[in-house]
């Protein structure tokens, strides 16, 4: 099996012993309605409106959608339009009562079957925890026979730790979420990968699953980006998801591991996806830490919490800071698939030369693609060059331009050169 | 509240920079300008020194005419100065040495782009124009350390390549006649292997491009006086002339040589089958630059014929 390229980042996991602290619920909200990849939801509230913690307050008809709750009790403030970092959308303003009254639809769901197990995870407002904010639900609803559950623990971007305290903090909930997939999808065997910068977690998981039946744990080398879905189902698997491929084509899911946890908290509790852990990270942050927050938080009570010298803040950037979103400023909110909050002074800058075609951005691309070759026929506009050299499978990743001597924003040109393709 | 910066991903970027691989680069050539300094004196290092600062001036000039950002920063133009007097007899009067820079860095690397564009190495189109116009002088090399008998008087001799007689200590250790950067191994070989530890070069066009000159040679050798004697005129081919130079310095240079390791496997051979060809059958005794020069012009087609190949990509079916 030949061994797909990547870059050793430093890993700045500072937070990796901070244990997880919940701040305390804000005196607003500003809940978005675009937390999931896919469709937009559609406010089920107005303004005037009184809310409980748990409350639907918004949903969309959508194929490739989730539900939105109330993350806390209060009353509808406005309906507004924010610009998220992903982009502009409507959103829930909610002023909070500070009594966190929970709502009388929270109660544990009555499963028995895979449509009610698929039914119950849409109804959880669950969208993938890792960043990419995928609906769950529709990841356990398959029409293949999946053989391999992966749990994705790679964790592999630099600062963010959310993850891994997940797994030392309410191992047992990982395990629990496991063995629900595993009993309602059928499915075999699970693996849960951890890149072997946590040896802690994964000796844990280890002791925990050591009596459970096709559950183990993989570790796997420090090489970003190895939680890339592609990069750890061919590490963990050997396979391959080729070209307009889902996982399931090629018998597999992948979950990230704080994803399957919550299925298990949901099950067991009820209480839909409200809230969420962070890392709060970053040059000027002086008191690095994990935060359990509630979705629609605003980023600047965050910062003020972590001691973050907001006068020096020159860079926000929602997520990992290779794949991360910047933030337009600190009014920002925290959506479902943030996992990470990070603050900077000093923002990594390079002088731009011309390319001198050493080979960095193809040798450290995952899938060898060619981002020099990609940048040259996106200059000159030809779409066909384009196709050819499959710029289409860039995940996105920015190990390119990460390696690129030349300062070339590779990474950002193929999105770019993407968006020339048309689409089918 | 600060204006914040937005810019897409990656936030963070590693620390390898153009300019830090030029310093690499310069660093590691450094051992065989030392060597130059013992082996031919003074001169050596002036002839170096006179070649860096012609350089830096021409581009400085060319990118100020030109109305283009100054580039002189990235020093590419300190590595072209230095492997330029490398490629050059200690003996060559300075202003032919000046001609050298100005055909490198104006006709050959500026007037094509500057940085990244040209498709021939510039240090070796300059000493090849230098070689046919003033034929005499690119050829007159002088005797290692001439000037412990008299430094005011030059003594002249043949490359090792025509005479074929020199040991390979001497070989070895670079004393004896050639251009000024390439006569010594022992140094070429610490500073090339210096930029393969660093990550700079790929260690595959230098064991590709002496390797095919050391088997070609070996075969030529073998059929001439059987084993012994292919052996010692494999070694005596590798390490006399600039292959050792060429290969690690030359036949590496990002800019003019394929991109793919595959490539540059290509390139290497091509480059080790026409320098023995030229060195065994042509007219000239060395033929390291003109293989580079002529392995450059073919670098865009052995591109085309080696594109990585994406992993996870479909054929697309043929259509109309």
């Amino acid at each position: 099996m030949r061994k797909l390229n990547g870059i050793h980042l430093n890993h700045n996991k500072n937070t990796a012993q901070c244990k997880t602290e919940i701040l305390g619920v804000p005196k607003e909200v500003v809940i978005p309605m675009n937390m999931n990849m896919g469709a937009h939801s559609e406010p089920l509230v107005k303004p005037g409106d009184v809310v409980k913690v748990g409350d639907k307050i918004g949903d969309s008809s959508a194929f490739l959608s989730a539900p939105v709750h109330s993350s806390v009790s209060g009353k509808v403030k406005a309906i507004t339009e924010i610009k998220a970092a992903n982009g502009p959308c409507k959103a829930i303003a909610i002023e909070t009562d500070g009594q966190q009254t929970v709502s009388e639809s929270v109660k544990p769901p009555v499963i028995n079957n895979l449509e009610a197990f698929v039914k119950v995870i849409r109804e959880s407002g669950l969208t993938g925890l890792g960043g990419a904010g995928f609906p769950t639900h529709i990841k356990n609803n398959p029409n293949t026979k999946i053989d391999t559950l992966i749990i994705n623990a790679a964790e592999c971007e630099p600062y963010i730790t959310s993850d891994h305290r997940q797994m030392l903090e309410d191992p047992d909930a990982v395990i629990g979420g496991i063995k629900l997939v595993m009993k309602y999808l059928e499915i075999p065997r699970a693996i849960i990968g951890i890149e072997n910068n946590k040896m802690d977690a994964a000796k844990l998981l280890e002791e925990k699953t050591a009596s459970e039946s096709g559950i183990s744990v993989k570790t796997l080398p420090a090489v970003y980006p190895q939680g890339a879905e592609k990069v750890l189902i061919y590490n963990i698997t050997g396979r391959m998801v080729m070209e307009r491929q889902l996982p399931s084509d090629q018998n597999v899911i992948v979950l990230n591991v704080s994803t399957v946890a919550y299925i298990y908290t949901y099950c067991q509790t009820g209480m839909p996806l409200i809230e969420r852990r962070i890392t709060v990270d970053g040059d000027i942050i002086k008191k690095p830490c994990n935060l359990m927050v509630k979705i629609g938080t605003h980023v600047s009570e965050i910062l003020e919490y972590a001691g973050c010298e907001t006068e020096k803040l020159k860079k926000l950037v929602l997520g990992g800071p290779m794949m991360g979103m910047c933030a337009y400023d600190t009014d920002i909110v925290i959506g479902k698939s943030n996992n990470a909050v990070l603050a900077f002074e000093k923002i990594a800058e390079k002088t731009m030369t011309n390319c001198i075609r050493c080979g960095r951005c193809i040798n450290t691309c995952p899938l060898n693609l060619m981002p020099t070759e990609i940048e040259k026929a996106y200059l000159r506009k030809d779409v066909e060059a384009l196709k050819k050299l499959k710029v289409m499978l860039c995940m996105n990743c920015g190990c390119c331009t990460y390696a690129c001597p030349a300062g070339r924003n590779l990474a950002e040109i193929n999105q770019l050169a993407k968006a020339m393709i048309p689409r089918k | 509240m600060n204006i914040l910066t937005v810019s897409p991903s990656p936030h963070v970027k590693g620390n390898m920079t153009t300019q830090r691989i030029m310093l690499c680069v310069i660093i590691s050539l450094l051992p065989a300008a030392i060597a130059s300094g013992i082996i031919f004196g003074l001169k050596a290092l002036m002839l170096i020194s006179v070649c860096i600062i012609s350089c830096i001036f021409f581009e400085a000039i060319c990118r100020r005419i030109m109305k283009k950002e100054q580039t002189i920063g990235d020093m590419s133009a300190v590595v072209t100065g230095m492997l330029l007097a490398f490629n050059l007899p200690v003996t060559l009067p300075l202003w032919m040495a000046v001609i050298g820079c100005f055909v490198a860095i104006v006709i050959v690397k500026q007037l094509f782009g500057g940085l990244g564009q040209n498709f021939a190495n510039p240090a070796i189109v300059a000493r090849i124009v230098l070689m046919v116009s003033f034929g005499a002088e690119m050829t007159s090399f002088a005797l290692p350390q001439y000037w412990k008998e008299n430094p005011d008087e030059i003594i002249t001799g043949a490359t090792p390549l025509v005479t074929e007689s020199a040991s390979f200590k001497d070989l070895f250790f670079g004393f004896t006649g050639g251009c000024l950067g390439e006569t010594c191994a022992l140094a070429l070989l610490l500073g090339g292997i210096y930029l393969i530890v660093r990550g700079i070069i790929s260690p595959v066009t230098p064991i590709a491009f002496i390797g095919t000159v050391g088997v070609l040679a070996f075969i030529y050798g073998l059929a001439d006086g059987g084993l012994n004697n292919g052996l010692e005129h494999a070694l005596y081919q590798i390490l006399s002339g600039g292959l050792i130079l060429g290969a690690f310095f030359m036949a590496t240079d990002y800019v003019t040589t394929p991109i793919t390791p595959k490539g540059k496997l290509i390139f290497g051979i091509g480059c080790g089958i026409i320098t023995f060809l030229i060195r065994e059958f042509g007219s000239y005794p060395e033929g390291v630059s003109f293989s580079i020069l002529l392995m450059n012009i073919v670098t865009p087609y052995i591109d085309r014929f080696t594109m990585s190949k994406p992993i996870g990509a479909v054929k697309e079916a043929k259509t109309k």
